[in-house]
């Protein structure tokens, strides 16, 4: 099993290995959301391999650190990443959304181990990170909780309500990620229904900002670890990223949102992410 | 408290019984708003279980949740005008161990926030208990946007529910500390109004366990939450011309107690059920499926009619819109007259 905490260039492995694990996955299940999977993929291992104190053998531990994947899509890339973590066989992996497995099409924490919520409906994930952040203070619990929205979800009135909880309670204990893709399931996020300003958006309702690239595999740590360091105030990190980053013909694409590669294209794309990995190292 | 009670009648207050062919029972007899009940009993489970939290969407000061926040601060969290965060947060508590109590109105809660309260708290089973006011056509005053006349029948249809709504102040108490005892998400559905307050302390709560609060052996009325008052008014009314009605307080909608619907279908032959609640999917709803697969008999439903109320005072409101004693007594006589027919 890989050694935890990773130095950035073993993570931006160990992201290349989630990247074809959730190719092979949505190629197998022949239904799924590569799109949102590969775009979160950088930020996801950051966490699991670097930043998260989790236990894969004691996967419900009162003291583990949270994380929640409220745009619950992209599911594969959580799926994967707790596999590759050691919560469960990789084996799992091949059932993804098949009668009887663990693996549903979107995450359910009774199904999955290292699954800290269930989610699927968009605009929940925020608020139940509030009610895990505010349950640690309460209870005296040095954990950090860790969510990914969508920037498709911040569509969602209930994202503004769970901003302004967060910032009135200074939930420093808590870190929202945002999945900047630009793309959602019909169009272009800036064209469908704009949420920029962004940035100055969440900074107006309380929350200390960094805007990073989510695919710096240096950048998301430093963010990460800053974001957890921050006193006072919970940080949104806006991660700007590309939606089926490492498959070209994926890159920016909004058929891929959640359309599954067939054998030849998951062939295509295991090969880019393969060489894309052995380029930069 | 008085434990005394009046046979036929089994864990009724003595004076209540006394007062139930009186025509001011529902302005003379001690009477309380169940959310208040609700509130107080908070007060108390507060001391003792420190994983109890409560949390608020800016109604704590109507139902009573404020004085929580007075006594356990670090353990209140008013959310604002925000069901649905408040409701998605409390899913995130209870993933902790803790036991939030999200109040709110029954319109807010099972409307509203529906969505987080289906996927966020019914699907994964999470441990939070929905508090909810002003059930029914009977926040009267406020009118159509604030009574909750879908609530019983919304959440009876999400899997993995409990549904209850207690009839009077005392088995309020006993709800809220049932539900506590309970792992897994509570649909609690109180009043605004006042209600009599009926039961003797000896009532015996259990989840999904009917209890007969009056005996008969001619027909059955099944009643939930303030309407098992009436029932027991139209069931004195009745025994003076003779007529001797069984009234059960279903306290759970679901689980439903279904041996106790069974045995009334077997032993009296006829059913009118009560609720302050629309007629589509709620107790008459659940009544008559188990009645239609099982053992079809008579059947009368009291409920709302597939109509919005209207603002008004709460007894002028039962009754306009169908639901008072005298249209309960109605019921009954319908389905004995039909009861002889088949017979």
């Amino acid at each position: 099993m890989a050694q935890v905490p990773m130095s950035v260039d073993e993570l931006k492995h160990m992201a290349a290995a989630i990247r074809c694990d959730i190719i092979e996955m949505i190629c197998t299940a022949k239904a799924g959301h590569p799109g949102g999977s590969l775009s979160a993929t950088d930020i996801v291992t950051a966490l699991y391999f670097r930043l998260m104190r989790v236990d894969p053998q004691n996967p419900r531990w009162p003291d583990r650190d949270r994380f929640i994947l409220s745009k619950g899509h992209a599911c594969p890339v959580w799926y994967a990443a707790l596999a590759e973590r050691g919560f469960y066989d990789k084996s799992h992996l091949g059932t993804l959304r098949r009668l009887g497995s663990i693996l549903q099409g979107h995450p359910d924490m009774n199904k999955v181990p290292g699954i800290d919520m269930t989610t699927g409906s968009l605009g929940h994930g925020l608020s139940v990170g509030i009610g895990m952040a505010l349950a640690g203070r309460l209870q005296k619990k040095d954990y950090h909780v860790w969510v990914i929205i969508g920037d498709g979800e911040s569509q969602e009135g209930s994202i503004w309500e769970a901003a302004m909880a967060g910032a009135k309670w200074k939930l420093d204990n808590l870190t929202a990620i945002l999945d900047r893709n630009n793309l959602q399931n019909d169009f272009y996020v800036d064209d469908l229904m704009p949420i920029e300003p962004v940035a100055d958006k969440w900074r107006a309702f309380g929350w200390h900002v960094v805007a990073i690239d989510g695919h710096d595999m240096a950048a998301v740590v430093t963010a990460l670890e800053a974001a957890k360091a921050r006193k006072g105030v919970p940080t949104m990190i806006i991660a700007r990223t590309i939606k089926g980053k490492g498959v070209s013909y994926m890159e920016n694409v909004c058929e891929w949102h959640g359309k599954a590669p067939c054998r030849e294209e998951a062939d295509k794309a295991l090969c880019e992410i393969r060489g894309d990995q052995e380029v930069q190292l | 408290m008085n434990n005394k009670t009046l046979l036929p009648y089994r864990h009724v207050r003595a004076e209540i019984v006394a007062m139930l062919s009186a025509e001011n029972l529902f302005s003379v007899a001690e009477a309380e708003p169940t959310r208040a009940s609700y509130a107080r009993t908070l007060l108390d489970i507060g001391e003792r279980n420190p994983a109890v939290v409560v949390l608020d969407a800016d109604v704590s000061k109507s139902i009573g949740t404020n004085k929580f926040a007075e006594k356990f601060p670090e353990r209140s969290f008013n959310f604002g005008i925000a069901e649905q965060n408040m409701f998605a947060a409390a899913a995130g508590m209870a993933t902790t161990g803790l036991i939030p109590f999200a109040t709110t109105y029954a319109v807010f809660a099972s409307l509203r926030a529906l969505d987080m309260v289906r996927n966020s708290i019914h699907y994964p089973r999470l441990n939070v208990k929905i508090a909810a006011s002003h059930s029914g056509i009977t926040p009267g005053p406020d009118g159509v946007t604030h009574q909750g006349q879908e609530d019983l029948s919304i959440m009876r249809s999400i899997a993995n529910s409990t549904v209850i709504a207690p009839a009077d102040a005392d088995t309020t108490a006993l709800a809220v500390q049932a539900a506590i005892a309970y792992d897994g998400p509570v649909y609690l559905s109180f009043t605004r109004d006042p209600v009599p307050k009926i039961f003797t302390p000896d009532y015996p709560f259990e989840i999904g366990k009917a209890v007969t609060v009056r005996d008969g052996s001619d027909a059955t009325i099944f009643a939930i939450r303030d309407l098992t008052a009436h029932a027991l008014v139209a069931a004195e009314s009745l025994a003076g011309r003779g007529v001797d009605v069984r009234v059960i307080d279903c306290h759970t909608l679901k689980p439903l107690d279904v041996k106790s619907v069974l045995q009334a279908a077997e032993e009296t032959g006829a059913i009118v059920t009560a609720e302050n609640n629309t007629f589509f999917g709620g107790l008459g709803s659940a009544v008559a499926e188990v009645l239609v697969e099982n053992h079809p008999v008579p059947m009368r439903r009291i409920g709302v009619r597939d109509t919005f109320a209207e603002s008004g005072p709460y007894l002028d409101l039962l009754d306009k819109y169908g639901l008072s004693a005298r249209h309960i007594v109605t019921a009954v006589e319908e389905v004995l007259d039909r009861k002889k027919r088949v017979g």
